[in-house]
């Protein structure tokens, strides 16, 4: 097994922490991991994507355009933006979720209408939103843990070792709440 | 069995040179670098500090060095630029206990102003450089790069890129191993770098390099993975890892040393492959001595020297095609903006509705340059602005000016600014600096400097006075104001402007992502009131959009800083409890 995974999102959203955890899981699955990270300038605000690659033997720790296996996508119009990253049969999970880019805010540009329909036209898409799930649970903070959950089922890992680093990764205060938005996701 | 962990390439350099048993590292932060001394610095048994420069922290790890311990020292390519004064002359020197310099380039500019590459200057400045391709050769070269600082008597550059210091990957761990500390001896021919010393370690420098060279050719880092004799790269760094992706078969000179090269071991490997590429990111480095060398091979004719490389890029140029399956669709842009209440903002709100140009810096703040803010007219480098300001009142008067003010952060003026501004104030300068005080390095994630009152490992040290140092250089006019105080600014810059002697205003409020802050209150628009004349929307915060004609605030991004409010002609927006 191997797998290509992209984590998208916009700077402040929390996808580097999905991406540790989803590498520490199949690092403690026995494979070889990689994962590619995006810091500095990039980070405030603007689109931002991380990558996780896990099989036998990984050698670049990115994933370029034609092997994405699975998009986990926090906001729609990112998960528009690099769905061409995908092969062929692969998933996108995407948090229902619309956050203006500046360029949309000052008029430039107008936000993409019907993302998610259109993106089902090509691909096969999951969406959840997220925001609605985390607030029933009290916190939205935990919408990570949710988006988490819901696209753990197309990752190629057992569901006890996302848990696991769930439960590893997160505040020790907040592992409880973590793991139950984790479990929403996941059988929602 | 050895533990196993997924690591930075930075983190996996602050491993190895724990293991190494370095004594201390000094650095200034700088993307894709600054997590070596965050990841370090948790390490007990480690002396780490932060730097006000890279100069600095070269300094430092030359004196650590002379004392006979092991020494780390880290920046970002640019900064390389503010130690190249030393680096040059450290060479010269060689080192008592180890030292290695770890510089980081930016290949596709993630976070930087140019894509200059690390090992030109080391070429120059007669350093061996070292390049790890993961993270766990991120740590291993750590490790050997003290050992062939000692063994050849040189400071030892370790380059990385991004893609290498960014990414995770699995690291067996080691130990932590003393080596005791080599003893001092006063030696003027060694580290007295006057003329008559220095013509000697001239002569030392060549010698060294010869014999590096030599023992290249046998080094274990510097391997051929022997595939195909069709096809043959001769690759370093994170570019080895394209190559393993796209052409697994083809047979691979890796080199884990960069300067100097092995020419024999090259040699025989072009003439072992019918076609041989080289396949490095930035500069034809390894290709133009190969070439010189008159032997036959591929490089930037092909492959750019410009941004990252990929596996796409390679597949292209050998197989005319990529992987791409589906056609990339036409999106808005996601450009990084200024967050939502960030103090910067307010500062750049006054200065756009006063119409005046800032000569900028390096950080956050350089955001101000974009729409809807469209303040800032220059960037350089660090420390920039303010000798920016000065060269245009010199050269085309104070009329040129009298709409200009320099802006800097408070990190980079410590880091560089300072030498501008004694410059200026000796120069008898009239123009108006603004210091952007937010109380932190903020562009690279919010380290400590030497006015926050903490060092690195989180100690209270003594907060340098920012206004306090601007008076002791000579600034007679130093004004402090909230920098969300937005009428008492536009006051005085108005008034600073024009004026006829040299003012620092220090605009403070700390960033908005600062640890330990409370945001009680947040904005709202009442939207009876509302006449949607989206003058709240040209100060760019993020929090604020206009979706089916209706402009509001999004409750979880605000944290009811109320710039917004001071915009706004009707009193539309107010400021409530969460």
């Amino acid at each position: 097994m191997s797998k290509n995974v992209m984590i998208v999102g916009v700077g402040g959203q929390g996808t580097l922490l999905t991406s540790r955890i989803i590498g520490k899981s199949a690092l403690s699955e026995g494979y070889d991991v990689k994962i590619s990270e995006v810091h500095g300038m990039a980070q405030r605000g603007g689109s931002v994507v991380t990558f996780v690659r896990y099989g036998e033997k990984v050698s670049e720790p990115v994933v370029e355009e034609g092997v994405a296996d699975i998009i986990i996508a926090f906001e729609r119009l990112e998960a528009l933006r690099y769905s061409h990253f995908l092969k062929e049969g692969g998933v996108i999970v995407v948090n229902d979720a619309r956050i203006d880019p500046m360029t949309v805010v000052t008029g430039a540009r107008e936000y993409p209408e019907d993302i998610i329909e259109n993106l089902k036209k090509t691909y096969s898409v999951y969406a959840i939103d997220g925001q609605a799930l985390a607030k029933e649970l009290g916190n939205s903070k935990v919408l990570n843990s949710v988006v988490l959950g819901y696209a753990s089922r197309h990752l190629g890992l057992k569901k006890e070792t996302v848990e696991e680093t769930v439960k590893t990764t997160v505040p020790p205060k907040t592992i409880d709440l973590n793991l139950k938005a984790f479990n929403v996701g996941y059988d929602y | 069995m050895k533990e196993k962990m997924i690591m930075l390439g930075n983190e996996a350099i602050a491993r190895g040179a724990y293991e190494a048993g370095v004594e201390l590292s000094s650095a200034y932060p700088g993307t894709p670098s600054t997590e070596i001394s965050e990841a370090l610095c948790k390490y007990e048994d480690v002396y780490t500090e932060w730097a006000p420069n890279e100069k600095v922290a070269v300094e430092v790890a030359f004196g650590a060095s002379v004392s006979g311990k092991r020494a780390l020292a880290c920046m970002k390519h640019v900064g390389l630029n503010v130690a190249s004064d030393p680096l040059y002359t450290f060479a010269y020197t060689g080192v008592n206990g180890g030292a290695v310099i770890v510089v980081a380039d930016d290949p596709g500019l993630a976070s930087s102003q140019n894509e200059q590459d690390t090992r030109m200057v080391a070429r120059s400045a007669h350093v061996p450089v070292l390049e790890p391709s993961d993270s766990q050769e991120a740590k291993d070269f750590t490790v050997l790069g003290f050992e062939l600082s000692e063994k050849y008597d040189t400071p030892v550059i370790l380059r990385t890129t991004t893609k290498l210091a960014h990414s995770q990957s699995v690291v067996e761990l080691c130990e932590r191993t003393l080596k005791p500390a080599v003893p001092y001896e006063r030696n003027l021919r060694k580290y007295v770098m006057m003329p008559a010393s220095a013509i000697g370690r001239h002569v030392f420098v060549e010698d060294r390099e010869n014999r590096l060279a030599k023992d290249a050719e046998t080094l274990s880092i510097n391997r051929v993975e022997k595939g195909d004799n069709k096809i043959g790269f001769i690759t370093s760094g994170i570019a080895y890892q394209y190559v393993k992706e796209v052409c697994p078969e083809a047979s691979v000179l890796k080199l884990g040393l960069v300067n100097p090269l092995p020419k024999k071991l090259i040699e025989d490997f072009v003439s072992s492959v019918e076609t041989c590429y080289v396949f490095e990111e930035l500069e034809p480095v390894i290709e133009e001595q190969v070439k010189s060398w008159g032997l036959k091979v591929l490089g930037k004719e092909l492959f750019t020297k410009q941004g990252e490389y990929s596996a796409n890029l390679l597949k292209k140029v050998l197989y005319g095609k990529t992987d791409e399956v589906y056609k990339k669709v036409d999106v808005p842009n996601r450009p990084p903006i200024l967050c939502p209440g960030c103090p910067h903002r307010s500062v750049f709100s006054v200065l756009k509705k006063l119409k005046i140009h800032a000569a900028g810096d390096i950080g956050c703040y350089t955001l101000g340059a974009v729409a809807p803010l469209d303040v800032i007219d220059t960037t350089v480098c660090m420390g920039a602005s303010i000798s920016t300001l000065h060269g245009m009142e010199k050269a085309s008067g104070k009329e040129f000016i009298k709409n200009w003010v320099a802006v800097i952060g408070d990190s980079t003026f410590l880091h560089t600014g300072i030498n501008s501004l004694i410059g200026a104030v000796y120069n008898k300068s009239t123009g108006t600096v603004i210091i952007l005080d937010n109380r932190t390095t903020g562009m690279t994630g919010h380290q400590e400097h030497s006015a926050t009152g903490k060092t690195l490992k989180g100690e209270e040290t003594y907060a340098i006075d920012l206004a306090g140092l601007c008076k002791s250089v000579g600034v007679q006019r130093v004004l402090e104001i909230d920098a969300f105080d937005v009428e008492t600014l536009e006051k005085e810059i108005k008034a600073s402007v024009v004026g006829d002697e040299l003012t620092v205003i220090i605009a403070k409020a700390p960033c908005a992502l600062l640890k330990g802050q409370k945001f009680p209150n947040r904005c709202e628009i009442d939207q009876s009131t509302c006449k949607k004349c989206k003058m709240c929307l040209k100060i760019g915060c993020p929090a604020i959009s206009m979706r089916d004609g209706v402009i509001s605030i999004d409750e979880t991004m605000c944290n009811g800083c109320g710039l917004c409010k001071n915009y706004c002609k009707f009193g539309a927006i107010g400021v409530v409890k969460r």
